[in-house]
């Protein structure tokens, strides 16, 4: 825990550094889409959450749900770091037998709570757990982290049409925003514009910040937890590849791996 | 105390509901605007604390008892049959089924006898949808006492559950009490020549067949099969091997449902003659309950007729 910005920032560039290398020897992931939320998992996982590594169940923890499942990398990244399983795990993502699935896997790996991959669900999986917080008189949270382009799903806003109703402030949406999906600008795919304005309509708190910007995520998140009586949404604007030059707002990182001489490259531009 | 006798199966679940949530503040009941005909009403009346109405989104609300479900509540989620398999599949797939997620997805209105409201409201590939679900356990009680017992047993049972209720009352099977357990086909009736192997509301017309066929001398066993997963092997094949034959009678497609299931155990391990009663690939109509049972063949006089089939075709005639 730590609210130091250099050494966060220096986490986070050790997690994409891990993102990298882990699919690159996959050979197969996503890395797009977890670069872009590098700064976000750092932000929660290293100075706000509520969490024990040594205590994955613990009831009291702050939950976190990666909605955006094909981002698993990213997590992968900051648990191991936590300490929640080996750091050398991460050398067997996807590959057969191992506990760091493709799309997390709440059955295999220590802290994760969600199973994900089919886009749009988490948002009502982490009311769910709101709900139980809000029964049980707890004070922990649920941070909720969704990518722009699962917005297109319609659970996403039979969620955002619940939430506000059950006043459940206890609740942290975080939308993923780097405006790229696997097929191409997620304006062009399906335009969510204007996207600020459909949250705040469906009653959500709504902040707008730069997910790059550890402070500014810091704040937000700080802030959320004084708003009560309704859910907040942070509209975090991202760049797609963050960090490695030829992979930034290059759709074509959406979902393949780095080859030899690109891993190389990246890490080289990460060090 | 409620007489569970005189109700349908899903008035049994809602009053058994409420009885059972005053012992247990873990049962949390999530309902998607229709709590008045699934009858979580009660429940909501008595602990509306404890009742989630998730509006009309089954997807959201299937999602939300995983979230509940995963902070150590038993979330009981209701909605029509139709909803509650087709409308949600992939949360139940993704929320509950892979995770071995604690939640109970209690449907209602399930089958064709659901009548006037057509097609659209007449679950009929429900129980094939969710059997074909890894972890889930599929019941479906044949009367109003079997299903008080049926939903004790998903409460105290960890893992997901699906359980398919109908809209209108059914003939009391069980008037002294039912010993319901899980995974283990109930016989009603014993016989040599033939067992009606039968789930949900053909279990009292396979009883009723069954009455008829003795009095001219031919002697069925049934069998109510309340589970279809895990399906009991080991009674249907001691069916196949006691009796020779049989005959299956679901409210739900023959494919998938009952009929599959049988045929598949006895054609791997012991092949008697069978013959199927049920949905043959086709969608019901509107129309009163009994006249869309006798049109799909689904009556006791049907059953009573595929029996007689099955034994000419034992005796090789």
């Amino acid at each position: 825990m730590t609210d130091n910005i250099n050494d966060l920032e220096s986490t986070a560039r050790k997690l994409r550094r891990d993102v990298i290398t882990m699919i690159s020897k996959a050979g197969s992931g996503h890395p797009g889409g977890s670069l872009s939320a590098a700064d976000i998992v750092t932000a929660l996982y290293f100075s706000i959450m509520r969490h024990d590594p040594k205590n994955p169940h613990w009831p009291d923890r702050d939950r976190f749900i990666l909605s955006k499942g094909h981002a698993a990398p990213i997590l992968y990244a900051a648990l191991a770091e936590c300490g929640y399983f080996p750091l050398d795990w991460l050398d067997t993502l996807r590959k057969t037998g191992t506990c760091l699935q493709g799309h997390t896997d709440s059955t295999l790996t220590p802290g994760v709570d969600v199973s994900a991959g089919s886009l749009g669900q988490g948002l009502s999986v982490g009311i769910g757990m709101a709900l139980a917080a809000k029964l049980d008189r707890k004070d922990y949270r649920t941070y909720v982290l969704l990518g722009d382009g699962e917005c297109d799903e319609g659970q996403v806003w039979e969620a955002a049409m619940f939430a506000p109703n059950y006043k459940l402030d206890n609740l942290i949406a975080i939308v993923d925003f780097n405006g790229l999906q696997l097929d191409g600008a997620t304006k062009d795919i399906m335009n969510l514009e204007p996207f600020v304005t459909k949250w705040r309509s469906f009653n959500w708190e709504v902040m707008e910040i730069n997910g790059h910007d550890i402070t500014q995520i810091i704040e937000a998140l700080n802030s959320a937890r004084k708003i009560t009586a309704k859910p907040v949404v942070i509209v975090a604007h991202t760049v797609k590849g963050k960090g490695v030059s030829f992979m930034e707002n290059n759709v074509d990182f959406h979902g393949k791996a780095p080859n030899k001489a690109e891993t190389e490259l990246a890490l080289k531009e990460l060090a | 105390m409620t007489n569970y006798s005189e109700l349908s199966t899903r008035e049994a679940f809602g009053k058994v509901l409420t009885e059972l949530a005053a012992a247990d503040n873990r049962i949390i009941v999530l309902d998607a605007d229709v709590s008045r005909s699934t009858m979580t009403k009660y429940f909501a009346q008595a602990y509306p604390d404890r009742f989630i109405e998730c509006g009309l989104a089954e997807q959201n609300m299937i999602s939300i008892a995983a979230g509940l479900a995963s902070c150590g509540k038993i979330p009981i989620a209701s909605t029509f049959a139709v909803f509650a398999s087709s409308r949600c599949f992939d949360q139940v797939r993704m929320c509950i089924a892979q995770p071995h997620s604690n939640v109970k997805v209690v449907a209602t209105h399930g089958g064709i006898t659901v009548g006037e409201d057509g097609s659209s409201h007449q679950a009929i590939e429900d129980i094939s949808l969710y059997c074909s679900l890894p972890h889930f356990n599929v019941v479906v009680p044949s009367d109003a006492i079997e299903t008080v017992e049926v939903i004790k047993t998903a409460i105290s049972t960890e893992g997901p559950f699906y359980i398919r209720l109908g809209r209108s009352k059914t003939p009391v099977l069980y008037p002294g009490g039912c010993a319901f357990k899980l995974g283990q086909g109930d016989k009603l009736r014993d016989g040599k020549d033939c067992t009606i192997i039968a789930t949900g509301i053909m279990v009292s017309m396979a009883v009723q067949a069954a009455d008829s066929l003795s009095k001219s001398g031919i002697q069925c066993r049934v069998l109510n099969m309340s589970t279809l997963k895990p399906i009991d092997q080991k009674s249907i094949l001691d069916a196949a091997s006691d009796t020779g034959a049989i005959v299956t009678a679901e409210e739900h497609l023959l494919h998938g449902g009952l009929a599959s299931m049988v045929a598949q155990i006895i054609s791997c391990n012991k092949p008697v003659p069978l013959a199927s009663l049920g949905i043959n690939d086709t969608y019901c109509k509107s129309g009163k309950p009994e006249e869309l049972l006798e049109m799909q063949g689904l009556t006791a006089g049907d059953i009573v007729e595929a029996v007689k089939g099955v034994i000419k075709r034992k005796k090789g005639l």
